[in-house]
């Protein structure tokens, strides 16, 4: 009799042993959990992109219910996201810019020069290690592809040696920011369709000799803009999103067309997209 | 055996990882981040220690006492569990940092074949009690250290070309693979 009773009374006393320490145990170090957070969460779209610069949607539905974190952090969700996170905390939604992302380079296989060819690894942050990249100018899209890599939403395609963004598709996760090496992509109101796409520092002659579309540095925008927008620093032009109009003066006078207008979307892009 | 000679082999001769073949499951699932592979070793060496010292006191004070040894496997799942579950409350409560580090994991090793094995093996080779918690240390560790080689080298096969078909798991079981054979190199150690 005892065979059987003594495993019966050693195992169950000490399941119930466990049981009621586990249950004393979960009283004693409850921790309050505002249920703000889970309500959050459930608004939040839960991809976990990181673009708000929170560890996850559940990182975010933390730093909101704290009050840590603006209604529309969440670049993904937009404007429909932020209301519903102002309903559930009860404040007045922020409005929600939209934006995208831009690269700043068009200096694609026939516009700028090489002075070497690549042959390594497919991978844009190899190739900018080996003396800043093929392209003979050191600020431009190496054209690797990495941004490609990365972008989780459609948005990218490498055209002609050059990351070409989809303003539709993009939802600004700032992915292909934070991973590009040269640092050329950068997040742009939606509604501003004029933008500066190059980044060389280089003097204008210099600019000239490798890039056919590169900012020379000729402050021609500079002198035309109605409304100021534009400064001028490091032999680059800037234009400043908030004052500019759309009256695209700019893109018109460019002599090289290095200020380009983002809304336009040619047909060998449209074709790039549907294939 | 001397506690050295234990530590040595656990770490590196009979490593439960690469000698052994225990813990595989999370070798490989977590592996693919320096990050997490921290974490995950942290939580696995935390609950390994706590649950062989208290698997031996049971072991010695309850079941050897009333000739259950048959038992042995399904009581020690029973305290794990447990185990985990209140070290997972009480961190939560005490050390929220230390909490948000390995919290997700824990819940992970409830019934990790590591913490049972070295549990079981360590009552099977008869170690007395400090014998018993030096052994479940070191044995972590060495899980510890294989899961944090494997991550480094994932990590740097991320970016590296490899041929299509091999991609992902396929090369990171070659690479463990070839990880157990240079371990092999420690056996006769000890």
């Amino acid at each position: 009799m005892s065979d059987i009773l003594n495993p019966i009374i050693v195992l169950g006393g000490l399941g119930l042993l466990f049981g009621v320490l586990l249950s004393i145990a979960s009283k004693l170090f409850a921790v309050k959990v505002d249920p703000k957070v889970e309500e959050l969460l459930g608004a939040l779209p839960g991809a976990n992109c990181g673009a708000c610069g929170y560890p996850g949607c559940a990182g975010l539905a933390n730093a909101l219910a704290e009050g840590r974190a603006p209604t529309n952090s969440c670049s993904i969700g937009g404007q429909k996201v932020a209301n519903h996170v102002a309903e559930i905390l009860g404040v007045n939604a922020a409005s929600f810019e939209k934006k995208v992302a831009v690269v700043l380079c068009q200096g694609d296989c026939d516009k700028a020069k090489n002075k070497y060819e690549y042959q390594g690894l497919q991978d844009c942050r190899i190739q900018s290690t080996l003396a800043g990249g093929k392209k003979e100018c050191t600020y431009g899209c190496v054209g690797c592809g990495s941004c490609f890599d990365v972008c989780e939403f459609n948005a990218i395609r490498m055209i002609n040696d050059i990351a070409v963004v989809n303003r539709e598709n993009c939802t600004a996760c700032n992915k292909c920011v934070e991973i590009c090496p040269k640092k050329i992509i950068e997040l742009v109101p939606y509604t501003n369709n004029a933008v500066v796409k190059c980044k060389s520092q280089d003097p204008g002659k210099l600019v000239r000799s490798y890039c056919s579309t590169g900012c020379i540095a000729c402050q021609i925008c500079v002198k035309n803009c109605p409304t100021d927008a534009f400064s001028f620093e490091n032999n680059l032009a800037r234009i400043n999103y908030d004052k500019c109009i759309n009256c695209m003066v700019c893109v018109e006078k460019c002599p090289t067309n290095a200020i380009d207008n983002v809304s336009i979307v040619s047909d060998d892009f449209a074709q790039k997209f549907a294939s | 055996m001397g506690l050295f000679a234990l530590i040595i082999s656990n770490i590196f001769v009979n490593n439960y990882v690469f000698a052994r073949f225990l813990g595989i499951c999370p070798f490989l699932g977590v592996s693919n981040k320096m990050e997490t592979a921290t974490g995950m070793g942290l939580a696995v060496t935390f609950v390994t220690t706590f649950a062989s010292v208290i698997t031996y006191i049971i072991q010695k004070s309850v079941l050897d006492l009333f000739g259950l040894g048959y038992l042995q496997t399904i009581v020690f799942i029973l305290v794990i569990a447990s185990l985990v579950q209140f070290v997972e409350l009480a961190l939560k409560k005490m050390s929220p940092t230390l909490y948000s580090a390995m919290g997700v994991y824990l819940p992970l090793i409830t019934t990790n074949c590591i913490v049972l094995g070295v549990a079981i093996l360590n009552i099977q080779e008869g170690y007395n009690l400090i014998q018993t918690t030096v052994s479940a240390a070191t044995a972590a560790l060495g899980f510890f250290l294989a899961l944090v080689l494997v991550a480094s080298l994932r990590e740097k096969m991320e970016i590296a070309d490899i041929p299509e078909a091999l991609v992902g798991f396929p090369i990171t079981l070659i690479a463990a693979g070839l990880m157990s054979i240079a371990f092999s190199g420690f056996a006769g150690l000890v």
